[in-house]
């Protein structure tokens, strides 16, 4: 009986899961290397998929200066509610911290795999493997990551820099910092003594400035 | 009796246009006297609807002398016009364009767990794209036996499967950190929807190309003009994820990737990639932009959790807020959602006097796994100041922060992974407002 039992319960299981497959439904076709390269862009910070090129800080400067400082500065400051690509070192504990690449960004291979899908914005993967070292090189120069004027990026050197807040960041750990909000029995009664309004929300027509103004992009 | 009710009121209002706190108070004043017959509810954004005592009893309203329209009048329904205050809003003031923007779910009008698609909040890196569906590919490359390419046609022969979840962006209630900043339950927490999603487990996709050994990751890449990409640990996409193609029964809309998106349960929104283009295997994660300068989250001590996937329960009460104040004494709903990425919504308490005391909530309608979970509290109003809280427990014993518990272990600039308990000042009048109290 119990035997039984347990087969019916194993077989809705079985009919509850999603379902699985032994074997290959012939669904779909290879992709040929052709198609793979032309859409796999994407760079990792070790360097994996950077393509062969190269650029340096003063033809990135010249990039920078047509393609990208209408938003976000001649010298990467940010312009309105542009984000600014420089700045910032030191200020991630202040109250107001000031978020770049050079003062958060960790590896310098993302801002080459960003910038080659996302930028320019409204004219994405325009930008050709030379132009992405140059700007990269240019982003780098600009945020003191290399105070070499005359750097030169390409595909052997660029995962190689070193950005100031590399080490960091840390993986996910509220399961055990915040270990206290696991608490089966939670206050019902008399739980307070005293209530205040600390605070009340401002109406939405109050614009804060660009720069202390939370965030969403 | 009639009442002219507010043009672009706190009830919403119009795109762009903010509704100031004295069209909150005369609009609240006015609802507050109404007996009943002469009351007026909806209204469009910018034409006040008036009631009409010719259509209210003892007379015969208009609508049941002449016929309606017929049945070709709407090959595609939309609500009523009295119901055109029910929309989407964003904020204009929060990003620099509305391409790379986000907006919000008019949380305070809906009702039961499901999202309808058209009021899914909205957020994008570089528009929503266009895709013509029948051009769009899905690769999968990497680690793979063999890169494969496949067409929409190809995903929807695959086994498919009908899932209910929330998607939550994990900057919802982030301009929160700081205090109470935005007025109404849209701005504070409608970056969160609720849908039936159709499509087929990751996993079976994964297994037409084969999976290298060393697998571990992977990329989810989207084909707008952000080129969107977020890595996701293997395990997860094995385990609940879909690459889904409907949403509440019809094709997924633009605006929510159409015509493919993946599906994460329980996990930060941008990891649920939209117009899904390429899937890449991988040995390690790849840092990308989305997950190194955005969606990580800055502490105090200016060190940065990464790759903070889970939503943590989470709730909120949203009527009465804001953009629904009171407008009745006595008997009132109190109606709000609860959602975990933890597993399912256990219990729900509520406060009406600021967390001194607390009663259970009596939750109504399904209770799914990383689904919004509807709450309702009846309760009778006769003009007492409230201070109303909602705190969601789950299935794994989490119960949902303060906001000062939250601070005092996250500091106040992780923009991201605010789940601390919203609570609504009412005033006597049935104004309500977003508060922070001790």
């Amino acid at each position: 009986m119990s035997r039984f039992r347990e087969v019916v319960v194993a077989a809705l299981v079985v009919f509850a899961a999603a379902p699985a497959l032994a074997e290959k439904l012939g669904l779909g076709r290879e992709a040929s290397p052709q198609e793979v390269a032309a859409w796999d862009i994407d760079v990792r910070p070790d360097g994996q998929g950077l393509p062969k090129g190269s650029g340096t800080v003063a033809q990135g400067e010249e990039i920078f200066q047509t393609q990208c400082a209408a938003c976000h500065g001649e010298f990467g400051e940010g312009k309105d509610r542009w984000p600014a690509v420089a700045g910032g070192l030191g200020s991630l504990k202040n109250d107001r911290p000031d978020k770049t690449v050079g003062s958060f960004w960790p590896y310098p291979a993302t801002i080459f795999d960003y910038v080659r899908r996302a930028m320019p914005f409204g004219n994405s993967q325009s930008l050709s493997p030379d132009e992405l070292y140059a700007l990269t090189a240019y982003i780098l120069f600009l945020n003191d990551v290399s105070k070499d004027p005359k750097l030169e990026l390409d595909e052997r050197n660029l995962a190689s820099l070193k950005m100031p807040n590399a080490d960091q960041f840390y993986d996910d750990d509220r399961e055990k910092t915040e270990r206290s909000f696991w608490n089966r029995k939670p206050c019902m009664k008399d739980c307070k003594s005293k209530i205040e309004v600390l605070g009340r929300a401002r109406v939405l027509d109050v614009t804060p400035e660009s720069k202390t103004a939370p965030r969403v992009d | 009796m009639t009442d002219r009710v507010r043009e672009n009121s706190g009830h919403g209002g119009h795109p762009g246009r903010r509704p100031s706190r004295r069209q909150l108070l005369t609009t609240t004043a006015a609802g507050l006297v109404v007996a009943g017959t002469g009351s007026v509810h909806a209204q469009s954004p910018r034409k006040p609807v008036i009631a009409n005592a010719k259509n209210q009893p003892p007379n015969v309203p208009d609508w049941s002398k002449v016929l309606g329209d017929g049945v070709a009048a709407r090959p595609y329904g939309t609500p009523s016009k009295y119901e055109a205050h029910v929309v989407r809003q964003d904020v204009e003031w929060l990003t620099a364009s509305r391409e790379s923007s986000v907006n919000f779910t008019p949380l305070h009008e809906l009702d039961g767990i499901i999202t309808p698609n058209g009021l899914c909040f909205e957020r994008h890196h570089g528009g929503a794209a266009r895709i013509n569906p029948l051009d769009h590919r899905l690769m999968v490359n990497g680690l793979v036996d063999k890169p494969m390419l496949f067409t929409i046609d190809d995903i929807k022969r695959f086994p498919r499967v009908n899932r209910i979840h929330f998607l939550e962006c994990a900057a919802n209630t982030g301009m929160e950190w700081r205090g109470a900043q935005l007025n109404g339950c849209q701005f504070t927490h409608g970056m969160v929807h609720n849908v039936m999603y159709t499509g087929v487990p990751l996993k079976l996709i994964l297994e037409e190309a084969g999976l290298k050994p060393n697998a571990r990751w992977l990329l989810l890449e989207g084909a707008d003009s952000a080129g969107m990409t977020r890595s996701l640990p293997l395990e997860k996409a094995l385990k609940d994820t879909l690459v889904a193609f409907k949403m509440n029964g019809e094709a997924l809309r633009e605006e929510q990737g159409y015509p493919l998106r993946v599906v994460v349960p329980g996990w930060e929104g941008n990891l649920w990639v939209k117009w899904l283009r390429r899937i890449e295997v991988g040995d390690q994660p790849w840092h990308t932009r989305e997950e190194t300068s955005k969606y990580t989250d800055l502490l105090a001590d200016g060190r940065s959790r990464r790759f903070t996937y889970i939503m943590d329960a989470k709730s909120v009460v949203t009527n009465p807020s804001p953009q629904a104040p009171l407008r009745y004494k006595g008997h009132n709903v109190l109606t709000g959602l609860a959602w975990s990425g933890r597993g399912t919504i256990a219990r729900v308490d509520v406060s009406l006097d600021g967390g001194r005391n607390w009663r259970t909530a009596r939750i109504d309608g399904p209770v799914l796994e990383a689904s919004l979970t509807r709450f309702y509290v009846e309760f009778d109003w006769q003009g007492e100041e409230l201070l109303i809280q909602s705190r969601a427990m789950d299935s794994t014993g989490y119960v949902q922060p303060s906001k000062a518990e939250l601070r005092k272990v996250r500091g106040v600039n992780s923009i991201y992974h605010n789940n601390g308990m919203q609570t609504w000042l009412v005033r006597a009048n049935g104004e309500t407002e977003n508060v922070e109290i001790s």
